[in-house]
């Protein structure tokens, strides 16, 4: 088998179908039409009446999910892109992330979002928006890089009581490939070490988990060891991962392709700084896309998100440090 | 498709029209004695926050919560204390809120007007206007997931929560779905401060239900009687199964929106119009008139509510604060989920 990042975001849907009754996916030309990724595909006409066309109607979305969770279901939305959730924001951080903490009644609700830079994808169909949703309490923001990931994570997202934010790369949906899907998997909450190293720790996520490793293939010729942590979930954040890297490396470079203002590489510097200072051998860095939306041409999105050569030259400057 | 009620229809005097008028009436004395309870609390000092009372919109409220069933779902909003009691928020639910009392609904994290409990089918509003109906619709959408009919979703809105987008999405969500929603807009000639003029540009906000493909209803809202019937009809026939129904109750808010709000901008012609006309008063009135009860008995009511008002207030008033040590400061379910590096100790 060959199965891509899209693949296994279609295989848990099913799987979680098949599973859990209380499961059903609501979006935008999901149903008969397969969504816009293909992330549904022939979903509805295996799981009839459960793979559901919405109207674009983003915060009514989101608002249905919340009454049916309410009501015991445990509804996906799919968005159509990241980018429009902020259509659905409220609803997102204002009725579901509040829920549980107002009444004490779970909402088990998981929305899907394509987001992250594609060539040719511009300002409205690009963007990393993890970072607004992380900033509120009562949600888990999810970032899988791998096809593995992206299957064993959205399998937990739905059988978790609380609203999950899936951020899946649409980038990777067709890039990356796997053998099979995985049977066991590191839970949601725990970082990964993608590649181990001594000289320099690389903290990341989804898909500058790839630029990193390319960097790190391009940095070993010349001497260099680079230990590359995969955060996979930005909330919760396994601080204890990360802080355990760079005890071992004594050099930090956060990597994220979301805009440089405050955010995940932020956080974890904030974190690291102030509980590992003594760990640090020299002060981290960080690396992220530049403040401007998102450009259009693809010699202007080169530039302005993190490139693996953008990742290996940030490293290099620290590691001479 | 829009149908008109603003006559009061020659009331029957069949034993149920009665009963349930009776029912509806006693919400909302005794929602008024607990606003006006609130409103006493608030120049005490004793509350924390704001306090929003439902003066002068208990008739068209209260005939929501009587008309519908206990498995249905209702989404009051600000203006709802009669609805909500006669669906059966007990007094105890409302007092403990608004005084953010540990063993009330919302424990002391929410308050006043945002309380429920909505695993009965009671939800408790957010403060963003418009948000609650797409809910409710989730609600009802899930239940024929489930396969369970004979439901219906109410949600209550003003005026000038017609103007947003949640509205708009919503309603057509539950049209295109074809719901059992009920949605009642209270239309009390002000948002704040702001008269309807800037709301909206059509002459009645019932019409908008044509451009959804809804059924619509206008109701003089200070008239009981003609409340009960047209909520009444609108919740049978959603629950029909002929979808969603938008009510437009024309009324006027009698209070400030809140009690910090003296209310000097409402024009003084819309109170002396018959909107400006009390509801309540209007009601005991065609009671009285109908021979349906005596003013002594109206008198014996007005005393038991207020009575279990005063005791509900003394036994919260006894009741313990909320203890920020007690508190797990925890806003997900999922514990071990919980970001142990940001909540200092
Ligand atoms: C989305 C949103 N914007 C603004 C507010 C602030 N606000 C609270 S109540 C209110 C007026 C609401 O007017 P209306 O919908 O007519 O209801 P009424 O108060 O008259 O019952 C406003 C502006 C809010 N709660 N939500
Ligand atoms: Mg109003």
């Amino acid at each position: 088998m060959n199965l891509t990042y899209i693949d296994a975001i279609r295989e848990a849907q099913a799987h979680a179908l098949r599973d859990d009754p209380r499961v059903f996916i609501y979006g935008q030309d999901i149903g008969a039409f397969g969504g816009a990724f293909k992330a549904t595909k022939n979903l509805a006409k295996e799981f009839p009446g459960r793979v559901l066309d919405s109207p674009i109607s983003e915060d009514a979305m989101v608002g249905l999910a919340v009454g049916a969770a309410i009501e015991g279901m445990r509804p996906i939305i799919e968005m159509q892109f990241a980018d429009f959730s902020t259509v659905g924001f409220n609803q997102i951080v204002n009725q579901a992330a509040t829920l549980f903490w107002r009444t004490n009644v779970p909402c088990p609700i998981t929305v899907r979002l394509p987001f992250g830079g594609t060539s040719g994808g511009g300002p409205f169909h690009s963007q990393c928006i993890e970072t607004i949703y992380a900033h509120y309490p009562g949600l888990i923001v999810l970032t899988p890089a791998t096809v593995e990931d992206a299957y064993s994570m959205l399998l937990e997202a739905v059988a978790l009581d609380d609203p999950v934010i899936f951020c899946e790369h649409k980038f990777l949906y067709r890039h990356l490939k796997a053998e099979k899907l995985p049977s066991e998997a590191l839970p949601i909450g725990k970082a990964r070490i993608a590649r181990e190293g001594r000289d320099l720790t690389i903290v990341t996520y989804s898909a500058m988990v790839h630029e990193a490793l390319e960097a790190a293939t391009e940095l070993a010729p010349e001497g260099w060891e680079i230990e590359i942590v995969d955060l996979r979930s930005v909330k919760p954040l396994d601080t204890d991962t990360v802080m355990a890297s760079v005890a071992r490396t004594g050099k930090l470079l956060c990597v994220g392709e979301a805009w440089p203002w405050g955010g995940v590489t932020a956080e974890i510097i904030a974190r690291v700084a102030s509980e590992g200072y003594g760990l640090l051998d020299a002060p981290p860095q960080r690396l992220n896309a530049k403040d401007t939306p998102v450009p259009y041409h693809p010699n202007l999105w080169t530039a302005h998100r993190p490139t693996a050569r953008a990742v290996a030259a940030a490293a290099r400057k620290l590691l001479r440090t | 498709m829009l149908q008109t009620v603003s006559d009061p229809k020659p009331a029957t005097d069949s034993t149920s029209t009665r009963e349930l008028q009776l029912s509806a009436f006693r919400f909302m004395l005794l929602a008024r004695l607990l606003d006006d309870k609130f409103a006493a609390l608030y120049r005490a000092g004793k509350i924390h926050g704001g306090v929003f009372l439902a003066r002068g919109q208990e008739a068209l409220s209260a005939s929501i919560g009587v008309s519908l069933k206990k498995t249905d779902v209702f989404a009051p909003l600000i203006r709802d204390t009669a609805g909500r009691l006669a669906f059966g928020e007990p007094v105890l639910d409302a007092v403990r809120t608004y005084l953010g009392s540990p063993l009330g609904p919302m424990r002391g994290r929410d308050g006043n007007v945002h309380r429920g409990r909505p695993q009965e089918g009671y939800l408790p509003m957010i403060s963003h206007l418009g948000a609650m109906i797409s809910v409710v619709n989730g609600v009802l959408f899930a239940r024929r997931l489930k396969k369970i009919s004979g439901t219906v979703g109410a949600a209550c809105i003003g005026d000038g929560a017609t103007s947003t987008g949640a509205f708009h999405e919503a309603l057509n969500q539950a049209a295109v779905e074809k719901l059992p929603l009920v949605l009642i807009v209270a239309d009390n000639q002000y948002a704040y401060s702001t008269p309807t003029s800037f709301q909206f540009a059509c002459e009645n906000l019932a019409d908008k239900a044509i451009g959804y493909g809804v059924e619509s209803y206008s109701v003089d809202g200070t008239d009981l009687s003609v409340c009960l019937k047209v909520v009444g009809d609108a919740v049978a026939k959603a629950r029909a199964g002929d979808g969603p129904q938008l009510i437009v109750a024309k009324l006027l808010r009698l209070c400030g929106h809140g009690e910090h709000d003296d209310a000097s901008y409402v024009d003084p012609q819309l109170k002396s119009s018959p909107l400006g006309r009390d509801c309540l008063k209007v009601a005991e009135e065609f009671l009285l008139r109908q021979n349906w009860t005596d003013a002594a008995t109206i008198a014996e009511w007005r005393g038991k509510f207020a009575r279990e008002i005063e005791e509900a207030v003394g036994q919260v008033q006894r009741e313990p604060a909320p203890d920020p040590f007690a508190e797990n400061w925890l806003a997900i379910s999922s514990e071990h989920l919980s970001e142990t590096h940001t909540n200092h100790e």
